[in-house]
């Protein structure tokens, strides 16, 4: 099969992600790469958990951090992640459309957790809790900044994927693309669960 | 051109094929609806005063590593056959975490 045949429903194989040997390749790079990712974020949770009572002063975990905020941006991610499924189940059914649609929604979505962010680093920046205030204050950022930052590099990612194929149609040169992107995006929520847990919610515990 | 893949008739292959991504997707939001149940639950156990942190911090951490399990195996198809070195690399990753997180959290003392 060429990469760049133009397939019906019914040629369209049933793992397209998986069809040619540069799809195949991308699959097990990526994963790889999401193994890298796992040791990055580690260091820096580690880094977090060893200081996050270093605050020097400054404002503590359970002053700054609120519940609805927190709850929210959870549901937006997590949200997003089903819709990303979405779109790579409409991938599998040869529906250019829909998947771009459902992408179109996770991108929504993620703008909104993005969004939230961004209110919130600003308020915690008027209640003193700036980057350098505190060994805490560094490692908090610094975490949930990294996140952040893979959030806006999804979002990017996804779009100019969207756009640069949308008269294109879906094939097997695309279609391991938009695949690596949605286990990006699931990866990024994975990464969320932890900080949610470890972060806000053990932090509002005390 | 035929796809090899697709063997015999392809028309009754794809009515097979889209009804067993519909199974599948019908799993999935299953899977979704266990995620948020899973995550209610942490935030409400933080918000109940009843509970001390012994108990709530290993409870909310136990809950955060079987929703990740949902994420992994469900929504990043981990479950699929063909993953077995995807899983390597990503063990291998979480191998080194937990080292990472132990060291730090033993060795940083001020």
């Amino acid at each position: 099969m060429h990469v760049e045949e133009k397939l019906t429903a019914e040629t369209f194989p049933a793992s397209p992600e998986k069809a040619t040997l540069e799809g195949k390749n991308k699959f097990l790079g990526f994963w790889l790469f999401l193994g890298g990712e796992t040791v990055l974020f580690a260091s820096l949770f580690a880094t977090y958990l060893a200081l996050r009572d270093k605050t020097a002063g400054g404002p503590s975990a359970d002053e700054l951090f609120k519940m609805p905020l927190v709850f929210v941006a959870t549901m937006l991610l997590l949200t997003s992640s089903l819709t990303s499924v979405y779109a790579i189940y409409h991938m599998k059914n040869f529906d250019f459309k829909k998947m771009q649609l459902w992408f179109g929604i996770t991108l929504l979505l993620g703008a909104g957790f993005l969004g939230l962010e961004i209110y919130e680093f600003n308020e915690y920046v008027h209640e003193g809790h700036v980057f350098t205030k505190s060994a805490f204050a560094s490692a908090f950022y610094t975490l949930v900044g990294t996140h952040g930052g893979h959030v806006a590099f999804g979002l990017l990612w996804i779009s100019t994927l969207m756009i640069r194929n949308a008269k294109r149609g879906l094939n097997l040169y695309n279609a391991p693309k938009f695949y690596v992107a949605s286990l990006y995006w699931h990866f990024i929520d994975v990464v969320w669960v932890f900080i949610f847990t470890v972060v806000y919610l053990m932090g509002m515990v005390g | 051109m035929a796809n090899p893949t697709n063997a015999g008739n392809p028309k009754v292959d794809l009515a097979y094929r889209r009804k067993k991504n519909a199974a599948e997707m019908k799993h999935q939001v299953i899977s979704f609806a266990l995620m948020i149940a899973l995550t209610l639950v942490a935030f409400f156990a933080v918000g109940y005063d009843e509970f001390s942190h012994w108990f709530s911090v290993p409870f909310i951490l136990l809950l955060a590593a079987v929703q990740v399990a949902f994420q992994l195996y469900y929504f990043m198809h981990m479950s699929h056959k063909g993953h077995e070195i995807p899983a390597l690399f990503l063990y291998g990753g979480v191998l080194v975490a937990f080292v990472t997180i132990w060291a730090f959290m033993t060795i940083v003392w001020w």
